[in-house]
């Protein structure tokens, strides 16, 4: 699929999980897999990083 | 067959890890997205695939505490308790608790308004350094070598005005190698160790590029560690040392949702399996 962003064609692998992060190898958005049936993904923006993340 | 569930908002490789492990004991797996996941004041356990026991991996510090916290409602054993996760992701909270515990940590000042933490440093002196006492990654964490560093970044404190940044955290410079320790504990029990080198400057934190390299856990690291993790109320514990030229080893701070990827690929010990089965014998006590 592509790159909801900037249009550029977007490698899922086949084991990827919902929750997964896939990143745009072109303009580097990230997106978050919202569903995935077979080769029917979802994409969804990635929530961006916040100030309390970490370990 | 027991059930886990692991508890996450952002799938890593770490929680991909964890789940595998457990499939491989063979135990029923969940994965539940804190994202998008409901709860309420009548909730009750049965209505989650929620097993009988949670790891609780969220990247988000906030979102993985009030999580716990309703999971704890609902009564279902939550690895780390919302009482770890709660101390352990203050940097304050931790440091006293290290203290009271006496474990060596870092002199540690606290301050509650811009004006007392300026007087604090032009009291002890330069340099020390500022942490937020909620965040990781080594983010906002500098040293504040003269007054007007300390004097700017006071300023930037004082108009982000976060309710967290009306408390400050200033703690000793360690003089120590261009390294600390990560010892990651399990139910009180050091599994492995790394050294992270920095790269540039004073941080040594992997998520800022620092080589993580295999350490082996000497007597004097494991004790520390113990003493760290029992002082914080157990669990999966991240406890990071550095080595003190004067003091030797001291505790600065202890992780609650610790991450493991990298030392996962070099250690001796399967560290997703041991999280997994520390929490399959957290049950059956």
């Amino acid at each position: 699929m592509n790159c909801p962003e900037c249009d550029a064609t977007l490698n899922i692998p086949d084991d990827a999980s919902v929750g997964e992060i896939i990143s745009c190898p072109d303009c580097g958005a990230d997106f978050e897999i919202a569903s995935k049936d077979g080769s029917n993904v979802v994409l969804k923006q990635a929530e961006s990083v916040g100030e309390d993340w970490g370990e | 067959m027991s059930k886990v569930c692991i508890v996450f908002d952002r799938l890593r490789s770490e929680e991909k890890m964890l789940q595998k492990e457990a499939l491989d004991l063979g135990c029923e797996t969940s994965m539940l997205d804190a994202k998008i996941t409901q709860i309420d004041t009548d909730s009750k356990k049965e209505d989650y695939s929620l097993g009988e026991v949670v790891l609780e991996r969220c990247v988000s510090y906030f979102r993985g505490l009030h999580f716990t916290a309703s999971l704890e409602f609902m009564d279902v054993p939550t690895i780390n308790s919302y009482e770890v996760a709660d101390i352990c992701g203050n940097k304050m909270l931790m440091t006293l608790r290290l203290k009271k515990h006496n474990i060596p940590t870092p002199k540690t000042y606290f301050s509650f308004s811009s004006e007392s933490a300026f007087q604090n440093l032009e009291k002890v002196g330069y340099p020390l350094v500022i942490k937020p006492i909620i965040g990781s990654w080594g983010r906002g964490v500098m040293s504040l070598k003269d007054k007007d560093t300390a004097e700017a970044i006071l300023e930037i404190r004082d108009i982000n005005d976060g309710p967290h940044d009306r408390i400050y955290y200033l703690q000793e410079l360690i003089q120590r190698p261009p390294r600390d320790i990560r010892v990651i504990t399990i139910g009180d029990e050091p599994i492995a160790a790394m050294y992270r080198k920095s790269s540039d400057g004073f941080k040594t934190n992997i998520a800022l590029g620092a080589d993580p390299e295999l350490c082996e856990i000497t007597k004097d690291m494991e004790d520390l560690a113990v003493k760290a993790s029992k002082a914080m109320g157990g669990g999966i514990l991240g406890i990071d040392m550095m080595e003190d030229e004067k003091k030797g080893l001291v505790v600065h701070e202890v992780n609650n949702t610790v991450e493991f990827k990298g030392l996962a690929r070099v250690a001796k010990k399967n560290i997703p399996k041991a999280m997994v089965e520390y929490a399959l014998n957290y049950i059956r006590k």
